[in-house]
């Protein structure tokens, strides 16, 4: 289960320009911060990891999880999950039913969503419209949710910018605490310094290729 | 794609004998292939009236083994073009139509052109019922039908008038210009093409004293300035006293119909002698509206049914169009409470009993008994139609 | 991010179906082209003189030269291009006015329900309604009658005016809900909220601040449905005849006019004139973008010349009560026509019937009403999978569709229906189809799927792509994410898209009657073959008919996300 996740020589480009460039490796449990400004590429980096990337960029490099190369395989194989900054449940489904959605196949699902709802303090959820939640109550969904699919890596793309100061620390600790529990090598893209520390990782700044 | 079509035509044309039509002489033939078949007949549907008998036909042909399909149309011409359309496309069998509902122009078109399965008519049954010299049913607009098309009821133009308003309408069309002079704005017609326009037109050439014969023949046998300058002048006066000043038309007789309710005008016509009845049944007129004709008599036409050449089922075509001769459908087409058309039948060659339904049906005060109509005036030759259509269209369609 | 994957594309490829999607869009379009190239080539030989059935076989100028020596040629191509600009513009402008003066307001809110009923009511029952409404002999003349103390009404042109005027005023009424539709659903992408606030903050007036910031970036979101409002404008049939000139009428008219007449030989006049047509629609588009281009040029420095206009009550009372005089014009069209489905005589100056009757709606027509709803149900379904399997390829395969083949998917509704479906139906008889239901659902189709794409594909495009990234993250194939992501969440504009497709199908005449060979009835061939006798009692019965078939499934557009989101609030708006 714990694995390594290894960024290997990867550079981004886009158009044939060269964005950036990471060579990384996250150990189990390990909470890795990039910084730098807006529009440096930070969320093309996610987006690459995950196997999205948007037309007019390519990918050199390879992205390993253990030993097994993913860089090739579909979004829904890499079972790397990633929270953004807006908590992004889906808004047709109940509380439960986000939750279930990346639930793997099998087993007694209820169950098991009821048992996670009430790990984050939200027992009797279930059947609640997002909409009706609180900012850190949809943060503890969200994370839940990404927990249940059973990733195997956790990328952050500022989950915690739009929480305001209170809520914020709560939540990062509570996010850091489940991805250490799950020794689980987290990405973490912020442009807070306080979050990088708070992560207690290493941290990498990006600067432009030409600065 | 014009090419193969082309050749598609060509093919069709010379590859496929004949042969499979069936022979109209050989009745009893022709009502065993009829059994099971489909007959698409393309009429008119504006008409609740009509769209009623035709409903009732339907029940009758069922029961010679005869499925009827009363294919609704705004305007005979969308079964022409379909026609036309299906001989563009190099369909020579099968075709989308069996019957039409037509006359006049529409029949000689489709004549000339060959778009037309014959003659079959006069071996009907039932045409042994009508009047084989009567020359309403010989000559569709003076054009020989020779057996190509066969007729179903005798329409005549009646003008009609709210007693209410107007308790003595003009009866020439002279006195009418007269009227039109003391009363400006309350008389108009439906603007050509729709057929009735026309009809107009032709009703004033006749009554303003053109020469009879030279309408008979094609337009392109006469001297057609000298023979419709009277026309022309006539027009030219009441123009400017029609309604709106003539500066704009109802589009057809239903429209007219409307103006009349609706107090825009005094004095409608139509082709049917039981028009003002229908209309009032119908909750379309009030029931002071009363029928006249003009002293000299109005043109008469007939309806008729026509099979297209590539038609379906011909035989089951053949049989409806029977039907629709038969003494049943023609007293209950002549009934003013159906229908009100004039019968074709020769009423001398029927029976007392089938006779009767005929004289049972009561003419109401709002139409004319067919003593007051008359012997109805003939056609012109359709070429008139054309010829007056275009030409009105030229001086008073266009730049008013 | 593009909320699609592409990295797994080289395996996913090896499956059938993905390739059928990633061939969509070339199909959609094939499905849309193929019908109107082949229909319009059905034209142009008769144009040019070539019409075998009828024996000719030698190209040539003649049907061309016949058609400018009509005498009427000039005056109906002049109308036909004034009627179509300027019941356009006027739309336009009204339509920009209404949201200026109140977009975000309750009184909008209103109008926006009105809409729906709005758009469903068929043309032909529109201009029935305006014309009794109107004419000299019409209701509101009857309401003044007494007053003036008419016993006949008065002898003036109002209606089949020779400028057309009452046939731009009927236009205008449709079309302004149909271009109001469009800006609804552009909008809410352009934040029109905050810009407006950010305008009045900085001193701008209400309909100033809206005109500087929303409407230049409005307009060319909704540039393309304005297009397809010009062309239908120059070619309408219906509406012309019956509140337009008719001597002459304008030349879509008269085009029909020949074509129905029973000399066949102006089938080639017909021809020729319909091609006229398309080059006058073609030449109005491109006075529109001159137009356009004048427009933005002298809009440039007025945009930041600092004029406030604050003082605007006036101009939005006026907006307001021109929406509203105008939806009420239509309402009251269509209550007077539901008063005729039921009236028995009724003449001048009655305000009501004299009496009442049921018996037009004892016959109503229930086969028809059937065929109509399996007709329009069918051809909206093949419209919307495809559009659904265009959008999806083009956000799976990054196909971004370039403003050449958007242009393309319009061409059906630019191009005069009267130019090309006498061809298409020559090509349905050779292909030996003409006459079936299939053949009716795929006319169907042509004109429904344009309508389709356009309802959908904003919105689609505008659905927040990292909502399907932490899908995929959460281990859900693309198909998943389409079905259970993407899908149910925009439910409402996949619904909305279909309510405006079943409207299109239903008030479609000329291309049910050409290819369904008169023996696929529909509601609407029922009512214009009825309205041929003119009976207004017939024609407000199946007028009603038609307007409650496309009015239905924009109910349950409306209803259906309300019932099953109704535990959902952010599923609720927009």
């Amino acid at each position: 289960m714990a694995d390594t996740l290894h960024l290997d020589h990867l550079r981004i480009a886009q158009n044939g320009r060269e964005m950036l460039r990471i060579d990384a490796t996250i150990a189990p449990g390990e909470v890795f911060s990039v910084m730098g400004p807006s529009g440096i590429g930070k969320s093309t980096l996610l987006a690459a990891i995950i196997g999205m990337l948007p037309k007019g960029f390519t990918l050199d490099g390879g992205i390993l999880l253990g030993r097994a190369d993913i860089t090739a395989l579909p979004p829904e194989r890499r079972h790397i999950g990633i929270l953004f900054q807006d908590a992004l449940l889906f808004p047709h489904l109940s509380v439960g039913g986000n939750l279930a959605f990346g639930l793997p196949r099998g087993g007694n699902r209820k169950q098991r969503v009821a048992e996670a709802l009430d790990s984050i303090g939200l027992p009797g959820f279930s059947d609640r419209d997002p909409a009706t939640l609180s900012g850190g109550q949809k943060a503890r969904v969200a994370l839940m949710r990404v927990l249940l699919s059973q990733p195997r890596a956790l990328l952050l793309d500022e989950p915690f910018s739009r929480l305001d100061t209170e809520l914020r620390a709560q939540v990062r600790d509570m996010v850091f605490t489940r991805a250490r529990a799950a020794k689980l090598p987290v990405l973490l893209v912020t442009h807070d310094s306080e979050d990088a520390r708070a992560a207690e990782g290493p941290v990498l700044t990006l600067v432009r290729p030409d600065a | 794609m014009y090419k193969r079509t082309l050749a598609i035509a060509l093919a069709a044309l010379t590859a496929l004998p004949a042969a499979a039509d069936p022979d109209p002489t050989d009745w009893p033939a022709v009502k065993a292939e009829a059994q099971g078949e489909t007959v698409y007949w393309n009429a008119w549907g504006g008409s609740e009236a009509v769209n009623g008998l035709i409903d009732w036909i339907a029940t009758q042909a069922a029961a010679e083994g005869v499925t009827l399909e009363h294919v609704k149309l705004s305007d005979t011409s969308e079964a022409v073009s379909r026609v036309l359309a299906e001989k563009s496309a190099g369909k020579t069998t099968d075709g989308g139509i069996d019957l039409i509902w037509l006359n006049g122009a529409n029949f000689a078109a489709m004549k000339e052109q060959g778009l037309l399965f014959g003659p079959w008519a006069e071996a009907l049954p039932n045409r042994a019922l009508t009047d084989p010299r009567n020359p309403a049913l010989s000559a569709d607009f003076t054009v020989p039908t020779e057996g190509m098309e066969s007729p179903w009821g005798l329409a005549q133009l009646v003008f009609f008038h709210d007693s209410a308003r107007l308790p003595e309408p003009p009866r020439s069309m002279q006195a009418l210009l007269d009227w039109a002079e003391q009363n400006p704005g309350r008389f108009t017609f439906p603007q050509p093409p729709d057929f009735l326009g026309p009809t107009f037109l032709k009703q004033a050439l006749i009554e303003l004293g053109s020469d009879p014969e030279a309408l008979q023949r094609p337009v392109s046998e006469a001297d057609y300035d000298a023979v419709t300058a009277p026309l022309w002048a006539y027009l030219d006066a009441l123009t400017p006293l029609l309604w709106r000043q003539g500066r704009a038309y109802p589009q057809n007789a239903a429209r007219m119909v409307q103006l009349m309710a609706d107090n825009e005008i005094d004095i409608g016509f139509d082709f049917n002698p039981n028009a003002a009845a229908n209309a009032i049944a119908a909750g379309q007129l009030p029931p002071t509206v009363r029928s006249h004709i003009h002293d000299g008599g109005t043109l008469g036409n007939a309806s008729f049914v026509a099979i297209p050449f590539n038609a379906n089922a011909k035989a089951g075509a053949m049989v409806v169009a029977d039907i629709l001769l038969s003494p049943e459908a023609q007293a209950r087409m002549a009934d003013p409470a159906v229908w009100g058309l004039g019968t074709v039948l020769d009423l001398e060659r029927l029976s007392p009993a089938q006779r009767e339904p005929f004289k049972a049906a009561s003419v109401g005060p709002e139409t004319l008994s067919s003593q007051q109509l008359g012997t109805p005036l003939p056609e012109p030759h359709s070429s008139w139609t054309v010829a007056l259509e275009r030409d009105w269209t030229a001086r008073y369609g266009t730049t008013r | 991010m593009d909320g699609c994957s592409r990295t797994g594309l080289d395996s996913a490829l090896r499956h059938h179906p993905v390739s059928l999607l990633r061939a969509a869009p070339s199909l959609t379009l094939v499905m849309l082209l193929g019908p109107v190239a082949a229909g319009l080539a059905g034209t142009l030989l008769p144009a040019i003189g070539v019409m075998p059935a009828l024996g000719a076989h030698q190209p040539g100028f003649g049907p061309v030269s016949d058609l400018l020596a009509w005498p009427g040629l000039p005056r109906a191509a002049g109308l036909s291009l004034w009627t179509g600009l300027v019941s356009t513009l006027l739309a336009l402008a009204l339509c920009f006015a209404i949201c200026a003066a109140w977009h975000g307001t309750r009184a909008f809110v209103w109008l926006e329900r009105a809409l729906a009923p709005l758009l469903s009511l068929p043309h032909a029952a529109a201009a029935f309604g305006l014309a009794f409404l109107i004419a000299p002999s019409g209701w509101i003349s009857r309401l003044i009658a007494p007053l003036a103390g008419w016993e006949r009404p008065p002898d003036v042109l109002i209606l089949q005016d020779h400028a057309g005027l009452a046939l731009i005023a009927g236009l205008v009424l449709k079309e302004l809900p149909f271009l109001l539709l469009m800006s609804l659903a552009a909008l809410p992408a352009l934040r029109p909220g905050e810009a407006l606030a950010t305008a009045r903050t900085l001193g701008y007036g209400r309909m100033m601040g809206w005109a500087k910031t929303v409407l230049p970036r409005l307009y060319p979101q909704i540039r393309l449905p304005v297009y397809a409002v010009l062309a239908y404008s120059m070619s309408v049939v219906d509406v012309a005849m019956i509140l337009g000139p008719g001597a002459p009428p304008t030349l879509a008219v008269q085009v029909l006019r020949w074509m129905s007449d029973p000399d066949l030989a102006l089938r080639l006049r017909a021809a020729a004139g319909a091609l006229l047509l398309l080059a006058l629609t073609l030449g109005a588009l491109g006075l529109w973008r001159l137009g356009e281009n004048i427009t933005r040029r002298l809009a440039q420095g007025w945009l930041t010349a600092g004029c406030r206009g604050r003082r605007d009550a006036a101009p939005r009372a006026i907006a307001l009560g021109t929406g509203v005089l105008g939806a009420g014009a239509l309402f009251a069209g269509l209550g007077l026509l539901a008063l005729w489905s039921v009236a028995g005589f009724w003449g001048f100056p009655a305000l009501m019937p004299s009496s009442f009757t049921a018996q037009g709606w004892q016959h109503a027509p229930l086969g028809p009403a059937a065929e109509t709803a399996v007709i329009a149900g069918a051809a909206t379904a093949i419209a919307l999978a495809l559009t659904l399997a265009s959008l999806e390829a083009e956000c799976r395969f990054g196909l971004v569709p370039g403003a050449r083949a958007l242009a393309l998917l319009y061409l059906p509704l630019i191009i005069p229906q009267i130019a090309f479906l006498p061809g298409l139906q020559v090509l349905a008889l050779i292909s030996g189809i003409d006459g079936t239901r299939g053949a009716v659902i795929a006319a169907h189709v042509v004109f429904v799927l344009p309508y389709v794409f356009l309802s959908l594909s904003d919105p689609w495009r505008g659905f927040d792509p990292r909502q399907a990234a932490v899908a995929r993250a959460l281990g859900a194939s693309t198909a998943r994410v389409f079905w259970r992501v993407r899908l149910p969440m925009l439910l409402r504009p996949v619904l909305t898209a279909t309510a405006v497709g079943c409207a299109v199908s239903v008030g479609q005449y000329l291309p049910t009657l050409l290819l369904g060979a008169g023996r696929v009835p529909t509601l609407t061939t029922e009512a214009v073959a009825l309205a041929a006798g003119g009976q207004r009692r017939l024609i407000g019965v199946t007028a009603l008919a038609q307007t409650a078939a496309a009015f239905l499934p924009f109910v349950l557009a409306l209803a259906i996300p309300a019932l099953v989101f109704r535990n959902r609030r952010e599923m609720r708006h927009g």
